[in-house]
């Protein structure tokens, strides 16, 4: 049974070192589920991307020295893509794994995905290292232009959404 | 959406744990050197350290009292930092709101 617990925008985001990012989050299911659910491309089609972006790449090889990438493409903006080499893998508690965005192809982070169950409660916690902090904060602000185009989006949807509504009314 | 380059050097001061903390401290209100001293297990020579950096990048101010040196945080500095974050923390809030949903949905098959 699932606790009932709604953790809608609980991730934290922290910034360790200054090469560093640091993301929290609960979810209320076990850790080799949500292990299961981050390291198979079936289940990562449903819900890595945007529902309005096509994901146009999707596949990984789990295995120390295997490839993932994924990538969607967004209106107006291109192909958005990130790949990387698996390092670590230890089902259900660390994946270890190189991501590189391939608008940046020479950097390179390593992301260090913990999952702690306690309690039917799994505790994510995903380090991202960089080389550097300029690589760092570019990729920060590359995701936050990337975020806008979104929330653009959206606003316009909800605006057409409106529209139609008071046209039927 | 570049950030100014001054603000790199804020990041940076606040990347460090011990003068993150200070700034926590001083965020209530205006403090002396040994007030801060007295909540925080370094030396005073250290606090004044981190004082100094907190202070080139402009998220410190101070002034005199008498014989004392006051501290206070200049909140208007912090708000890049802010806004720089919580625009990140909400492109991964949604990634990972969409993961609970879809984990929420995959339970409910599970137990059916």
């Amino acid at each position: 049974m699932k606790t009932s617990i709604d953790r809608t925008g609980s991730a934290i985001i922290s910034l360790p070192t200054e090469h560093e990012i640091k993301i929290e989050r609960k979810f209320n299911a076990p850790a080799e589920l949500v292990f299961d659910v981050w390291t198979t491309a079936a289940h990562v089609r449903n819900w890595w991307g945007y529902p309005e972006h096509e994901m146009t790449d999707c596949s990984i090889d789990l295995r120390v020295g295997g490839t993932y990438r994924f990538a969607a493409q967004v209106p107006d903006f291109g192909e958005v893509a990130f790949h990387g080499v698996y390092k670590e893998i230890e089902c259900p508690g660390l994946l270890v794994a190189t991501e590189i965005y391939e608008a940046f192809p020479e950097k390179e982070a390593v992301n260090t995905l913990t999952l702690e169950e306690a309690e039917g409660v799994t505790t994510m916690t995903i380090v991202s290292s960089y080389p550097d902090r300029p690589t760092r904060d570019a990729v920060i602000e590359s995701g936050m232009e990337h975020g806008l185009q979104v929330s653009l989006d959206r606003a316009e949807a909800i605006l057409v959404s409106l529209q139609e509504a008071e046209d039927e009314s | 959406m570049a950030r100014a380059a001054t603000n790199t050097d804020a990041f940076n001061a606040v990347a460090e744990p011990r003068r993150r903390q200070i700034v926590d401290l001083i965020g209530d209100g205006e403090l002396s050197v040994n007030d801060i001293v007295d909540a925080m297990p370094i030396s005073q020579p250290q606090v004044s350290k981190h004082l100094k950096v907190l202070k080139e990048v402009g998220l410190v101010t101070s002034r005199t009292d008498g014989r004392r040196r006051l501290y206070r945080l200049e909140a208007s500095a912090l708000r890049p930092i802010y806004d720089w974050v919580s625009e990140f923390e909400r492109l991964w809030n949604e990634r990972l709101d969409r993961l609970d949903n879809y984990l929420d949905e995959v339970q409910r098959k599970e137990y059916r």
